[in-house]
């Protein structure tokens, strides 16, 4: 995967960083064409070096991806977050949370963005390089579905910087799957590597009779099977429960309200899986 | 460009996951069985589904003097259905494109497409308010467009998304058909306790706030998701599940209310 065809070039581009970039026949007409003829194009973009000082305070940074929507990144985001802020001591999560999205810069909850790929990887950018972190232990970074242009920034952005690697969350059902096996090729192809795969809504259970229901079956053997097959690791999975819809819409941590429920129960074991997943020397026998 | 399609409806959401293309196929499937001629253009090329959920993986697209001869599941051919599915070599191939691919594919799919005649053409489209939803809406501007049906489901969280969808209507001067809100409710097959499992009325509350029509609310079908060994299943466990009524009668209410293009053009 080519990571340096800018947004603009045309279709044949050989990227900026080529030893031809400028000179064949697919970049006549192209508006880089003089820059990338003239070699200054295979200087790297200056800005990757200063995102890597302005991230080096941070230890651990980790993709939350899925090629799917509506699995439940948002919500898994904010319920590792939760987990590890309060980890170990369990106490003053609320200091040890820092969030940055667009959604604090927008006026209204109708105020739409609606804009194109490069205005939206300036944004990225921005986040990346602009944000003061301090010293932090964990940076989660919150994706949209797809394998476009957010998720090819950010990984242009961010692997220089060093990232630990891609949680990916998906959901039982084929549908579902199918885009995420879309994901996890694109996480192949740019190098990126994958802490694990968690399934999310895996089994309802009903609140009256508390017998379990397969809302979205997995016919297809689910999320594990699809992990043994693709050879990345299994984080576990999360149940459906109502209440954790209910929590996010009040903005309250389920983990914190909820602790023994089976979901947090399975959501704190994911979250210690990650844990050893990004510090490999710390814990004996829990790698492979 | 769409010379022989009388109706065209986009259906958008902000939110991801909440059911857009399978909605856009029952909708396809209820107006083909009101008599219709139907076409489904799936403009989400990160993730497409339509494929799959007809039973149509593993399809080719071929060429004719007119342009690309869409798919079609049927031998009476009153479906039409086209998706970036068809065009790639493996099912699990991603499609790592940035903004100006995208817009290039979408435009040859909405130019080069020899639909024939079509009454409805549905378009599904990926979530958000970005590169693929412009270029939809720069370009069906020429050929009048019906309008916008946006799917919701019924937390706060998706409303808030599908509220700035909203917006992105109104500012592209699409008219908003209405709101479907899906996944309302979850039927215990074990004691029929009926649980709001993504919250309840969400979809309802947007059309209030956004000012549009109200579809209809469609509960949760586990059925639906997909038999064992594909979603071959998806068309036959459609007509028969009891979300068949549910979505003619939104689909009668479209067909209602929709004046055809020749009689505005």
């Amino acid at each position: 995967m080519r990571m340096d065809v800018p947004s603009n070039a045309p279709e044949h581009c050989p990227g900026t960083q080529s030893e031809s970039a400028g000179k064949v026949s697919a970049c006549q007409g192209c508006p880089n064409q003089s820059v990338c003829a003239s070699g200054q194009a295979q200087h790297p973009d200056p800005d990757i070096e200063i995102i890597k000082k302005t991230l080096a305070s941070i230890k651990h940074k980790i993709l939350i991806l899925s090629g799917k929507g509506g699995v439940g990144k948002s919500a898994l985001t904010g319920m590792l977050a939760f987990g590890l802020a309060a980890d170990p001591q369990r106490n003053y999560v609320d200091e040890n949370l820092a969030v940055i999205s667009v959604g604090f810069l927008l006026g209204s909850p109708d105020d739409a963005v609606i804009w194109r790929g490069p205005k939206k990887n300036g944004m990225i950018k921005q986040f990346l390089r602009d944000v003061d972190w301090g010293d932090t232990e964990y940076l989660l970074i919150d994706t949209p579905p797809g394998t476009s242009d957010e998720h090819l920034s950010i990984v242009q952005y961010l692997l220089p910087a060093g990232l630990d690697g891609a949680i990916i969350i998906t959901t039982p059902q084929e549908v579902a799957l199918l885009d995420v096996r879309k994901e996890i090729n694109f996480c192949h192809k740019v190098n990126l590597p994958i802490l694990g795969v968690v399934e999310n809504m895996s089994t309802f259970v009903c609140p009256k009779c508390h017998k379990g229901s397969e809302i979205f079956p997995a016919f297809t053997g689910g999320a594990e099977k699809m992990t043994q097959e693709m050879g990345i690791p299994f984080l576990g999975r999360i149940p459906l429960d109502p209440i954790i819809g209910k929590m996010c819409d009040e903005g309250r941590s389920f983990l914190i309200q909820h602790p023994d429920s089976l979901a947090s129960k399975a959501a704190l074991s994911i979250i210690e899986k990650i844990q050893n997943a990004c510090n490999p020397g710390k814990v004996m026998g829990e790698s492979g | 460009m769409l010379e022989g399609v009388k109706h065209v409806i986009v259906i958008l959401s902000g939110k991801g996951g909440v059911g857009k293309s399978t909605i856009s196929c029952q909708l396809a499937l209820c107006l083909k069985a009101q008599g219709f001629k139907v076409g489904i253009l799936d403009v989400d090329l990160c993730g497409p589904s339509i494929p799959y959920l007809l039973g149509l993986e593993g399809q080719s697209i071929h060429q004719c003097s007119q342009g690309w001869v869409p798919v079609y599941p049927n031998e009476d051919q009153n479906l039409a259905v086209m998706s970036i599915g068809f065009l790639l070599q493996s099912r699990d191939d991603p499609v790592v494109w940035r903004g100006p691919k995208k817009n290039a594919m979408i435009k040859q799919f909405l130019a080069d497409v020899f639909w024939g005649d079509l009454d409805y053409l549905l378009i599904d489209t990926p979530p958000g308010t970005s590169d693929e939803h412009i270029t939809v809406m720069e370009n069906i501007r020429q050929v009048h467009c019906d309008g916008a049906i946006l799917v919701t489901t019924p937390q706060a969280v998706a409303v808030g998304d599908v509220r700035r969808e909203a917006t992105f209507c109104k500012k592209a001067g699409i008219p908003i058909l209405g709101v479907i809100e899906n996944m309302s409710g979850f039927t215990c097959p074990h004691c029929k306790e009926c649980t709001n499992i993504f919250s309840m009325d969400g979809g309802k509350q947007l059309a209030k706030i956004a000012q549009v029509p109200f579809l209809g609310s469609v509960p949760i079908n586990p059925e639906i998701s997909g038999k064992e060994g594909g979603s071959i299943g998806f068309v036959d466990a459609f007509q028969s599940s009891s979300l068949f009524p549910i979505i003619h009668s939104i689909s009668c209410k479209l067909t209602q209310s929709a004046p055809s293009k020749s009689d505005t053009v």
